[in-house]
């Protein structure tokens, strides 16, 4: 009853200071509570962007940290200028693709925001939005392609991604999330992706994959022997906050993709956190186990590959589903790293192909399995982790295979590797003639 | 006995530890150096402003060895240090005074092995 007079005290208030009469059918209590929760959608889903948005920094000291000195000023000037490079184009372009009016296959309207007014739009929230998430994309590619990439043809592939290869996809899966009649054939599937295991993460991861191919391991990454050697990252410590700072990111990735401001978003912060939590504990038990000892950069790893599994199935599953699909992901990290590094022998600096791919294609199938409604644990049969699965192998096929085309084309055309003499003299200097940590000693013997 | 100083480019510090390996050479110290000799430098710049750098970073090996080492040590660092190129380094040879163990207190010849 105190609520109802706060209310009604209020909106007696509002009406004094606008003058405006009582007449107007909006301002009966269902049209103030509409506005009151319309509000805060937007309140809440742009402070979620933002949240998403310092996941930026979190890649980038995840990424100088797991890499040498010599190519931190290298690693810092990418990450920045994914995130820039995609939000012009993701503006001009990309939106367009992913949400615009449908033809079946990509979005046509739309681009550049055009026919949405100037102001208050929800069309201007969801836009930035969208575009913190396509960059997430964008940036995942940076470290598996680290240390030896061309700057320049970096920059070309961080238009084309947020251009072309994540919109158009995106528009498949979540092209009727704006417009809600449009023509999304996997959405229409009935394919789960909530806040983009596979939109986001595997399609970044699988493109960094074709990258790290396409680019060759890093030099002295593979012994005569052909065994792999380890090449250390030169600054766990910021490493570790990068992990943190992702993490605490990834509450407005999951949280923030109901896009609604209502319980769910508590619900989904608890899925997320015990999923990154039981990823982390577990690449700690595997490693222990398997390493012989408790290793920082495989349980950091481990919380962000539990962090990229919990991502599509978050609104869906049990507490204790959460946990499980974190347990998987923090185990299958491990083993992921070590396949990718002494059988395939891709050399990956920071993992992300394992946490990001692997784990997004995990996690995507996790909601098959684990969902409360229709998961095959639960009773719903094979048909839910069948649409998952087809989401999932269609965003391989597409990423992992305009990966190949892009990176190909780049290397015949403006050349994707620098020469061995600047690799081994640092991106630094060869590509910036600038060093990260000058004044201070650093020498790289490797 | 002769202490061997050398100077080597960084990345191929590696190399050459493993070369000195095959020739039974296993103790050596390596420090950190910035030298210039005839290599030039690069030029960095910072906000617009460019300089030289001409002070590169090298990895200098100090060995101390007996006679019949010399010419085996010497032969396994060029070996692997030299590319052929401008700044791949130096090596120096001189008579060494004496050697002491610290540990055991022996002196000269055994005290290197």
């Amino acid at each position: 009853m105190n609520r109802l007079l706060f209310r009604l005290s209020f909106v007696v208030m509002i009406f004094m200071l606008c003058g405006i009469g009582f007449a107007d059918e909006a301002l009966t209590l269902e049209g103030i509570k509409e506005e009151l929760q319309t509000n805060l959608n937007i309140v809440w889903t742009c402070i979620a962007a933002f949240l998403v948005f310092f996941m930026q920094a979190g890649f980038a000291m995840v990424e100088t940290g797991f890499t040498r000195a010599k190519n931190s000023v290298n690693i810092l000037m990418k990450n920045l200028m994914d995130f820039s490079v995609g939000s012009l184009a993701f503006f001009l372009v990309g939106f367009g693709l992913m949400f615009g009016v449908s033809n079946g296959l990509f979005g046509t309207s739309m681009f550049g925001l055009s026919g949405t007014e100037p102001g208050g739009d929800w069309n201007w929230t969801f836009l930035i939005f969208q575009t913190v998430f396509a960059a997430t994309a964008a940036t995942i590619v940076s470290g598996a392609m680290a240390e030896r990439t061309k700057f320049i043809s970096y920059l070309i592939y961080s238009a084309a991604i947020t251009l072309l290869i994540y919109p158009i996809f995106g528009s498949w899966a979540w092209g009727n999330l704006l417009l809600t009649d449009n023509n999304s054939w996997l959405a229409n599937l009935g394919f789960h992706d909530f806040a983009g295991s596979t939109v986001v993460h595997s399609v970044g991861g699988w493109l960094a994959l074709a990258g790290a191919i396409m680019l060759g391991p890093r030099l002295g990454k593979f012994g005569p022997d052909k065994k792999p050697r380890a090449i250390l990252g030169h600054n766990l410590p910021l490493a570790a906050l990068g992990v943190f700072i992702l993490w605490f990111g990834w509450f407005g990735f999951n949280p923030g993709s109901t896009t609604v401001g209502d319980g769910s978003i508590g619900y989904i912060a608890v899925t997320t956190n015990l999923a990154a939590a039981a990823g982390a504990v577990m690449a700690l038990i595997t490693s222990w186990t398997l390493l012989k000892k408790p290793d920082i950069s495989m349980a950091l790893n481990g919380a962000l590959a539990g962090l990229v599994a919990i991502t599509a199935p978050c609104d869906g599953v049990s507490p204790i589903g959460a946990i499980i699909i974190g347990l998987i992901a923090g185990i299958l990290v491990v083993l992921s790293v070590l396949f990718f590094d002494h059988i395939v022998k891709v050399d990956d600096p920071v993992g992300a192909v394992s946490v990001h791919g692997v784990n997004g294609l995990w996690g995507t199938l996790s909601y098959g399995l684990f969902a409360m409604d229709g998961g095959l644990f639960y009773g719903g049969g094979f048909r839910q982790l069948g649409v998952q699965l087809l989401g999932a192998a269609t965003a391989f096929v597409w990423a992992f295979g305009l990966g190949i085309v892009l990176f190909g084309i780049l290397s015949k055309t403006v050349g994707l590797r620098v020469s061995p003499e600047e690799e081994l003299k640092g991106l630094d200097i060869g590509e910036h003639g600038m060093e990260a940590y000058s004044g201070f000693q650093i020498f790289s013997t490797t | 006995m002769k202490l061997i100083i050398a100077y080597i480019q960084p990345h191929k510090l590696e190399d050459v530890k493993n070369a000195l390996a095959k020739e039974e050479v296993a103790k050596m110290s390596v420090t950190n150096s910035l030298g210039c000799g005839a290599q030039k430098g690069y030029h960095e710049s910072y906000r617009g402003v460019t300089f030289d750098v001409n002070l590169l970073k090298k990895v200098r090996l100090e060995i101390a060895v007996n006679e019949d080492f010399v010419e085996r040590t010497i032969n396994a660092i060029i070996k692997a240090a030299r590319t052929g190129t401008i700044g791949d380094g130096k090596i120096f040879v001189m008579e060494l005074a004496d050697c002491i163990r610290i540990r055991t207190g022996e002196r000269g010849s055994k005290a290197i092995g």
